[in-house]
């Protein structure tokens, strides 16, 4: 503002009025659209290398979760009793193949003599359909399907109600077991897990409810919780609709399990304040015992960032002895390039704290790198929008989960290392059960959208979105300058004519058509986005054609989308119906541009809000792709060698920005080019579907469009 | 001189015809004390106390009493209070493992919090009134915030739903209150011993407040006022309590076999003896009670072991009874006379007090010596209900019944005719803040959805109306007998409050109260035979009364969208912000002269210089933030501007003074 006023006097000199200093800013921002962009996307990939360095150290926010402030109570009674159930398990899986209800029985029995309600709960796989219309539903009222009553699955249910408690709320543990093909590991997760139960059954400090649902996980780990959740929230009453479960009694089942106190009533306990999924991993390369914790679920939500915190701080200060681990990217762990970057943000915070001790914003290289590829796979995960463990079914009843996933570092002969690992475990489960009890509201005081670059350090939305708003900020001014330009052009041009021309009523006409011809670019962009939509229909019309190999439903998918194209091409006019007769004119391809380059900006503002990190990724491609995109032709005839590295660009990023390509590249750079195949990408965008993940949705309906237009322009003719 | 004797002589006479007719009374007045001791089949024992204080309906002895609580007789008169019940609860009463038929669960489980209900002596315009006062009055008797009934939105008016049917109930909940020794003491100061002697000095606070589950209840019967306006009272305290004898458990786990029960005596259960009765309670007697089933099983044992023809747990060699061993010889045995469905029947021993003093402690020890397995009689439909949906816009509130047993034994039996019915009632109570709609009730017995008017006979609603008064629902349902399982389903919408509505706590959600579930055609009674002894116990006639069976669900908890209370101060701040604004661009918009600006650019050319001289310092002026005086000072068009600078101030803060009115 002070700028501007100082530069009034010599404003006032020119016969114009004056314009409003924030126009004059908007003016000059436009008028320098070309640095400005280049030096905004530029601080948006800087700001996005330098968020490892600007991550902070979490904290426990809400004060009444008080973790660790009590010791804890597991003792070697406990955890010799999860060892006896864990040894009953493991000897019954070498002697029975009865289709796993024995176990299913002998847990039932362990619960039961705890003193907790059990239940079964029988459940059949939802298959992976195609719901073009249930993307963004609630996952209550998604569709019915008919169910076999062949494959059905049997989760087993234990409650401990809180002596002192109203039973209004209930904290939630869950176990993957596979009753049919049960490893170690998932046995030692239930006998962890029993261990716990069995000193909850004991306390008298509880406050909530405990559930404890051992899921049968023959049909994947998310599949149980999911059922079990959707039976919890949404019962069904009446048996109208086919899916009722309860309907086929086949051969030996439930009834057959019953026992006095055990039945298959469907037994609920309250709202849910929190959950935890338990899993030990057979995996046992580490040095030292680690907990990994998981936290993504679908579309990218995250559990709040306090029930994080309570597993890291009961782990790291409470000597437990575990390391705790969140996923990262392993393959950018020796990118070189990252270690460059890290010894020049190590080198530049060593000088700044030479200059002023106060300023501390350096980090060593190596937790800069380890950060980054934190980071890389947090923001993969959500971007993917596909949960990374069962915890993602309890997030859309907005129940905060986590799965924390042990690997022990023994072989699993040491008995010995088993009793202390299980009583390590016990306490860490019990310190954040113990925690979440304390809890009288639900969570709400820590982060919901935040990025984790290590296990206690986290990027606030605050801090992330900088990066996002710097990248697709050039957008509109891009847009607007182009928009003008086009248009003083033709006026430029039309002036030139107009002194030629004898009738300036005639040219008063064609100047007003001229000033809406932005229309037919619109148009353009409409008819485009239009097919997008019609592409993210395609796959639910191609899955009903039975027998399809992945390649060619993909084959298929492409065959009808060029199809779609053309038809829609045709039916819905060619793109310029007045630019008839005359050639094409100069500023069609710069409208058409600027409205593109509007409608993505209008779409990754969109999905910033559904899900931040697909629309960082998205931006990141599909920003350069559009700011670039200028007709070859053109640029081939001016043949200096600026047009010609800009060529080079366009048509490498024309083919990154393709979303299949881009998939192939990914894959190809993490696991090799040999394995990758087309038909892969059909596989992915299908688990994206299952998932019911916005992803999908940006893909077909912002990121191909918009590609698609970036083609179109690059090869019009001008 | 003569005045004042004769007053004199009138106060004396006036005390001594109060003070006569008291030693009368104190025949009249009595309290009795009385403990029920009961196993219950997992693991646990209930302990039910009841004190009972009666005052008599006279007005002879005026305002003054000798047993009865002085606080409650008054509050009585004053608020004319005809029946009201007080109830503080923690913990959940477990109607599936500790029963849900006998009048044990009917009468004395209650919701978690706190429940009171009243009826009211007086005319319907004033009840509201009286209840407000009767809150306040025992919120400040009772140490708990009773008060919060007092807002119109927390209690209702049952018509019929809730069982002692009268238009001048009020009936109102609160789920959310916290039960302790500060309402332990003030209701064990209502008794005449206290606990200091009697049965009520087992109360020891630790160990009543481990249990599994806490009820105290106060109960008030008025029984018509007297002559003298003087009502006749009774005073029923209860408390029941269920509490577990062996701290820790030995898991059996698979050894096929149930393990036995722990043994229990007074002394490890309450951590004291009872040392002799109150000497003011007219009788003072504990009791055990064996439920149906369990009585069965040892019956059961008993045959096996001694093939003995007519032995039962009644008679006398109960001593030499294999599966228990009692430490104290009962002073009476007495078995239930049955009704018509049940072989099994109930069985009561009976151990004075009497005979206990200081120095020779009553300790009353229970030995297991078989392990029994047994299980209480369920009501005849288990309720539970529970919300459905997620999310904070809307939800559904189900209640499911189940049957039990007994509907599965008892009601099947008759079932061979299609008209039997089993009546449930239904009562329920919702805050305003969760909007029910009364049209999306789905009735779906068998899993078979119905149209509601096949099964609702009756029903009552009356709608909330927001920030006045809840929704109150009552129903009669006719249920086949052959019903498996039923259920109900209403929709609501989450409203939304008002900031300083929220309670503390906000984001913790909000509490939906119990719905009250009763079955009028089934009667929770226990009929002993007649015999003096028995009958003079309250405890034992308050068993033979013909309750209906009642049981409430589950509180539920309804998270709603709250604010958050952490940031007002980015709220100021961004209100500053946008009224900065606002007033900065109408400010200017006002000041600007367009045609004025147009004119002075326009003869910019001729003046130039000397234009571009005023200009400059004019804004340099401007900017150094001092008046401008112009050089050629044209007076007139300052002051003419200052003027009409102030009439345009004056608007602005006309438009803001209007502003606020409205938004006020």
């Amino acid at each position: 503002m002070a700028d501007g006023k100082s530069e009034t006097p010599t404003e006032k000199e020119t016969p114009k009025p004056k314009p409003r200093p924030i126009l004059r800013l908007v003016i000059f921002l436009i008028s320098q659209s070309f640095l400005v962009s280049v030096i905004c996307c530029t601080a948006g990939v800087l700001a996005l290398l330098l968020l490892p360095v600007l991550a902070k150290n979490t904290y426990i926010s809400e004060n009444a979760l008080m973790p660790g402030s009590a010791s804890p109570m597991i003792s070697n009674q406990e955890v010799l009793d999860g060892n006896k159930l864990v040894e009953d398990l493991t000897n019954l899986n070498s002697k029975y193949l009865d289709g796993g209800i024995e176990s299913q029985r002998i847990i039932a029995k362990y619960m039961s003599d705890l003193g907790a309600e059990v239940s079964y709960h029988k459940f059949h796989p939802q298959s992976n359909r195609f719901h073009p219309l249930h993307l963004f539903s609630d996952p209550d009222s998604r569709a019915q399907e008919n169910f076999s009553c062949s494959s059905y699955g049997i989760n087993t249910i234990g409650i401990i109600r809180a002596p002192h408690g109203d039973g209004k709320e209930a904290i939630v543990l869950a176990t993957p077991y596979n009753s049919l093909k049960s490893d170690l590991g998932e046995s030692f997760s239930v006998g962890i897990a029993f261990s716990v139960f069995s000193l909850l059954s004991q306390v008298t400090w509880l406050a909530k409810d405990i559930i404890w649902i051992v899921a049968d996980s023959r049909y994947g780990e998310y599949a149980p919780v999911a059922a079990w959740l959707k039976d919890y929230h949404v019962p069904k009453f009446s048996s109208l609709s086919s899916g009722n479960v309860e309907m086929c009694h086949d051969g030996k089942n439930l009834y057959e399990l019953k026992g006095k106190s055990i039945t298959g009533d469907f037994r609920r306990a309250g709202t849910m304040a929190a959950a935890l999924v338990l899993k030990v991993s057979d995996r046992t390369e580490e040095l030292e015992d680690t907990v990994s914790i998981y936290a993504e679920a679908s579309n990218g939500q995250m559990p709040n960032l306090d029930l994080i915190n309570i597993v890291y701080y009961l782990a790291a200060h409470h000597r437990q002895g575990f390391r705790v681990k969140v996923e990262r990217l392993w393959s950018l762990l020796d990118c070189s390039l990252l270690k460059v970057l890290g010894t020049i943000i190590e080198f530049v915070g060593e000088v700044a704290r030479s200059l002023n001790p106060e300023w501390k914003f350096g980090i060593p290289a190596t937790d800069y790198v380890e950060g980054t590829a934190t980071l890389a796979s947090s923001l993969y995960s959500q971007a993917l929008g596909v949960p990374t463990g069962p915890h993602g079914a309890f997030r859309d009843y907005q129940v905060d989960a986590i799965t924390l996933e042990f690997s022990p570092k023994f072989t699993s002969d040491m008995k010995v290392r088993h009793n202390d690992f299980f009583l390590r475990g016990g306490r860490l489960i019990e310190g954040v059960i113990r925690s979440v009890n304390n809890l009288l509201e639900k969570f709400h005081q820590s982060f919901f959208l935040y990025l984790l670059t290590s296990p206690n350090k986290f990027v606030s939305v605050g801090v992330y979105m900088i990066a996002f708003a710097l990248v697709i900020a050039p957008l509109p001014m891009i847009a607007a300058s182009l928009y003008i330009s086009a248009n003083n052009s033709n006026s430029s041009l039309k002036q030139d004519k107009s002194t030629l021309s004898p009738y300036p009523v005639a040219d008063e006409h064609s100047n007003t058509v001229r000033s809406w011809r932005w229309l037919n670019a619109a148009k353009v962009v409409f008819i485009i986005h239009l097919w997008g939509a019609v592409v993210s229909l395609l796959p639910y019309f191609i899955c009903q054609i039975p027998d399809l190999t992945s390649t060619t439903s993909f084959l298929i998918w492409v065959l009808l989308s060029v199809l779609s194209l053309q038809v829609l091409y045709s039916i819905l006019a060619s793109p310029f119906p007045h630019a008839n007769a005359s050639q094409p004119q100069e500023g069609d391809w710069a409208l058409l541009k600027s409205v593109t380059i509007s409608a993505l900006f209008i779409g990754l503002g969109l999905m910033s809000v559904i899900n931040f990190a697909t629309a960082e990724i998205g931006a990141l491609l599909l920003v350069p792709t559009c700011l670039l995109a200028r007709p070859l032709r053109l640029d081939l005839r001016a043949r200096s060698l600026r047009s010609f590295s800009r060529v080079i660009c366009n048509l490498v990023l024309g083919h990154i920005a393709f979303p299949p390509a881009a998939f192939l590249v990914v894959k190809g750079v993490f696991s090799g080019f040999g394995s990758a195949n087309v038909g892969d990408f059909w596989n992915w965008v299908e688990s994206l579907w299952a998932w019911n993940s916005a992803t999908y949705l940006y893909i077909s309906m912002v990121h191909l469009p918009c590609w698609v237009l970036c083609i179109y322009i690059l090869i019009h003719t001008c | 001189m003569a005045l004042l004797q004769r007053f004199i002589f009138l106060l004396l006479f006036m005390m001594t015809y109060q003070l006569l007719p008291c030693t009368g009374s104190i025949l009249e007045e009595e309290f009795t004390e009385e403990l029920l001791l009961k196993p219950l089949p997992d693991r646990k024992v209930l302990a039910h106390f009841h004190f009972q204080t009666k005052a008599p309906p006279s007005s002879s002895n005026g305002r003054h009493h000798h047993l009865f609580p002085k606080a409650i007789s008054q509050l009585v008169q004053k608020f004319q209070v005809k029946e009201m019940e007080l109830s503080f609860t923690q913990g959940r009463w477990s109607y599936e493992r500790w029963g849900g038929f006998d009048p044990m669960p009917s009468n004395n489980a209650k919701p978690p919090g706190v429940e009171l209900w009243a009826v009211f002596d007086v005319p319907q315009n004033q009840i509201d009134a009286s209840w407000k006062n009767l809150t306040h009055t025992l919120s400040g008797l009772f140490c708990a915030s009773i008060n919060f009934l007092e807002s119109s939105t927390t209690y209702s008016a049952p018509e019929w739903g809730f069982p002692p049917a009268s238009r001048n109930l009020r009936y109102g909940t609160l789920p959310r209150e916290a039960v302790c020794t500060e309402n332990l003491t003030p209701w064990l100061k209502l008794l005449p011993c206290r606990d200091k002697s009697g049965l009520s000095a087992l109360l020891d606070r630790p160990s009543i407040y481990r249990g599994f589950y806490h009820s105290q209840r106060l109960r008030l019967i008025s029984t018509g006022p007297g002559l003298g306006g003087m009502a006749g009272i009774i005073l029923e305290q209860t408390l029941t309590v269920v509490l577990q004898p062996n701290g820790r458990r030995t898991i059996v786990a698979h050894s096929g076999e149930a393990p036995v029960q722990p043994s229990w005596s007074m002394s490890s259960i309450f951590g004291r003896k009872v040392n002799g009765r109150c000497v003011l309670a007219k009788s003072s007697n504990v009791y055990l009670q064996f439920d149906r089933g369990l009585a069965k099983e040892l019956k059961n044992h008993q045959n096996e072991n001694k093939d003995s023809g007519t032995n039962n747990l009644a008679s006398e060699d109960f001593w030499n009874n294999p599966g228990f061993e009692l430490s104290v010889k009962p002073d009476g045995v007495f078995e239930e006379i049955n009704g018509l469905h049940s072989e099994s029947s109930s069985v009561l021993y009976k151990f004075s007090m009497e005979k206990y003093s200081e120095s020779e402690p009553c300790d009353l020890s229970f030995k297991w010596k078989i392990p029994v397995v047994w299980s209480c009689k369920q009501a005849p439909l288990h309720a539970t209900r529970f919300l459905m949906g997620s999310g904070n816009e809307r939800g559904a509130i189900a209640i499911s019944l189940k049957s039990t047993e007994l509907t599965e034994g008892f009601l099947g039996a008759n079932s061979v005719d299609d008209g039997c019915k089993v009546q449930v009632n239904i009562f329920q109570v919702v805050p305003w803040y969760v909007k029910v709609y009364f049209h999306s009730l789905r009735v779906s017995v068998d899993q078979q959805l119905k149209a509601p008017a096949d099964v609702i006979e009756k029903i009552h609603v009356s709608p909330s109306k927001d920030k006045v008064s809840p929704g109150v629902m009552e129903m009669i349902l006719k249920l086949p007998c052959t019903v498996k399982s039923a259920s109900l389903s209403i929709d609501f919408d989450k409203g939304f409050l008002h900031i300083d509505e929220y309670p503390p706590d906000a984001n913790q959600g909000f509490d939906i109260p119990s719905a009250v579930i009763s079955f009028p055609k089934f009667h929770a009674s226990l009929i002993f035979p007649k015999d003096d002894s028995l009958n003079e116990s309250p405890m034992l006639s308050k068993f033979q009364q013909k309750n209906p069976v009642m049981s409430y669900t589950e509180v539920l908890l309804v998270p709603l969208t709250t604010p958050d209370f952490s940031m007002p101060y980015n709220v100021i701040t961004i209100t500053c912000t946008v009224f900065a604004l606002y007033f900065g661009s109408l400010l200017n918009v006002l000041r600007r002269r367009v045609a004025e600006e147009e004119r002075l650019l326009k003869s910019k050319a001729a003046t130039k210089t000397n234009r571009l001289s005023l200009l400059l310092s004019k804004l340099s002026a401007k900017l150094r933030g001092k008046p401008w005086e112009p050089p050629s000072s044209p007076q007139p068009t300052s002051s003419f501007i200052s003027s009409k600078l102030v009439l345009r101030v004056i608007l602005v803060a006309g438009i803001a003074m209007v502003w606020q009115y409205y938004f006020s």
